[in-house]
């Protein structure tokens, strides 16, 4: 298992070296800060997805132990999307406060991504087991139920901001609705058995 | 007399047998793959004629006052940066998609309000004004500009070849529709062919061009060969490419992006700092190459010799 993990750390690490290697070796194209910033922000729209698809694949694959890598897998969505973040404060606006906030406000698609990240952080920030602990496993995962909202964000955020061509960003879209459609499925499960089962266990008092 | 002795080479220096053997079989591979290599590039160049024709430099070329004196992109980046929606919508891909693109033989059509419809073949084309090189700043309305040198002539001369009458207004331009070629058309993302459209008295400005060339070689394939337009104080995408029909009309022709989103893309398009795009801003931007962003220029620099075609006229209402 460990074996695994450190292999898992390394392969998602690899967006961001292979971005790394092509800017020391100046081949990001004609445009090299758009292409830092459509890589990061694709990589943490997919390991959101990524992330969010740990639960139902344990579930259908009978492989409960897949658990282990999800706190790793959404903490690389934060790496990611802080360095999407970084990108656009240093690079794009190149720290200009007022403009920032000006674009927060007015830009609808700057909103949603922002939204994205800022709810991404408390989850990041409760990622440890101290945490966990702390909060309590019930408060704790409702707490972690932000990243349905921090994708479907991250979602928007990519809709609002391309010209014409939605294949992409509809996609990652799609891929979202079926893991939130799996739960919402499970969740419905849940709640017909309990209710199935609750005049059984009023009989059985009476 | 002293005869020194030749042959003490000390016998380190001597090739083992082994050792050469692997040389030869090395050298003899690399040869192979060279041979094969070459082969590859001949039967790329053999099976792109039109691609090696388009190389060739234009003859008779001459130098604009008109043109800026900053330095221009490299053709590395004009043509592998670029939007072409036709091919892809990914500004990295159109090049090596429009590799098999044949701009030849090419006629465009002059039809509508005009003295009697005719088509004009390129290389008439090419002869209707003297080749002239335009190095223009080019601002994309994504927020991104370049330095491109064009090779081209006025549209002013091809609207008096087409003899428009007085009635017309509007001059409407067309690009090819050729799924087979241009595979993005077969997606149903913009209204295809794509249009475009100036006023008159744009189009009649001395700083509208055709562009036929670039960097003094016939235009790229990528970058809409054999002929588009280019108007430099506009955003970059009225700038049609692979023009196949120009059209003299009364009113106000459709175009594109304005069909496709008429809140973010107008009929005029001027570039213009203080109106932002809906969802972007407008007032910096980023030329290729440069590390930290410019301010945008009102008219993309070229005010004093446009500003006056808008006097009187609210731009912010007509974007």
């Amino acid at each position: 298992m460990k074996g695994l993990k450190v292999l898992t750390f390394l392969l998602c690490l690899g967006p961001a070296s292979v971005l790394l290697w092509k800017g020391f070796q100046s081949i990001l194209g004609a445009n090299p800060i758009d292409v830092i910033t459509r890589t990061t922000g694709r990589w943490t729209l997919i390991f959101l997805l990524v992330t969010l698809s740990v639960s139902p694949l344990r579930k259908i694959l009978e492989m409960p132990w897949l658990i282990r890598f999800r706190r790793m897998l959404g903490l690389f969505a934060f790496f990611y999307g802080s360095l999407h973040l970084m990108t656009y404060v240093w690079l794009d606006k190149f720290f200009d406060v007022h403009e920032m906030l000006h674009d927060i406000f007015k830009r609808r698609f700057i909103t949603a991504g922002m939204t994205a990240f800022a709810l991404m952080l408390p989850l990041a920030l409760t990622s440890t087991t101290g945490w966990i602990r702390r909060l309590g496993g019930k408060r704790w995962r409702a707490l972690h139920r932000l990243i349905y909202f921090s994708a479907a964000a991250g979602v928007i955020h990519f809709i609002w901001l391309v010209k014409a061509d939605l294949r992409r960003p509809f996609t990652y879209g799609a891929v979202l609705l079926l893991l939130l459609a799996f739960r919402a499925f499970q969740w419905g499960i849940a709640r017909v058995r309990s209710r199935s089962q609750a005049p059984v266990v009023h009989a059985e008092t009476r | 007399m002293l005869i020194k002795q030749s042959s003490d080479i000390p016998s380190s220096e001597i090739t083992s047998k082994s050792g050469y053997m692997s040389r030869r079989k090395f050298i003899t591979g690399a040869a192979a793959t060279g041979a094969a290599v070459a082969a590859g590039f001949y039967l790329r160049s053999t099976d792109e004629t039109h691609v090696v024709e388009a190389n060739n430099a234009l003859p008779g070329v001459i130098k604009s006052p008109l043109s800026t004196t900053e330095k221009p992109n490299t053709l590395q980046d004009i043509t592998n940066y670029n939007n072409y929606y036709e091919f892809s919508t990914d500004k990295y891909e159109p090049n090596g998609l429009a590799t098999n693109f044949r701009s030849r033989p090419w006629n465009v059509s002059l039809e509508g309000l005009v003295k009697k419809p005719k088509k004009l073949d390129i290389d008439t084309i090419m002869k209707l004004a003297p080749l002239e090189e335009r190095i223009y700043r080019h601002r994309c309305v994504e927020g991104w500009s370049m330095v491109i040198p064009w090779v081209g002539f006025p549209l002013s001369a091809l609207i008096k070849a087409a003899e428009p009458l007085g009635k017309a207004k509007y001059v409407a331009f067309e690009t090819l529709f050729a799924p087979n070629q241009m595979p993005n058309q077969k997606s149903g993302l913009l209204a295809w062919p794509y249009v475009e459209g100036l006023r008159m008295d744009e189009a009649m400005h001395p700083l509208t061009i055709l562009a036929v060339g670039l960097y003094g070689e016939a235009l790229p394939n990528v970058d809409g060969a054999p002929v588009r337009l280019v108007v430099p104080w506009k955003y970059g995408f009225k700038g049609i490419k692979a023009i196949v029909k120009v059209s003299f009309v009364e009113n106000m022709p459709p175009t594109t992006w304005n069909r496709m989103a008429s809140n973010e893309y107008g009929f005029y398009s001027n570039v213009n700092p203080q109106v932002d795009h809906p969802r972007w801003s407008q007032a910096k931007e980023r030329r290729i190459g440069e590390f930290l962003k410019r301010p945008t220029l009102m008219f993309n620099g070229y005010s004093d010799q446009v500003a006056s075609l808008y006097s009187g006229m609210d731009l912010r209402k007509n974007y």
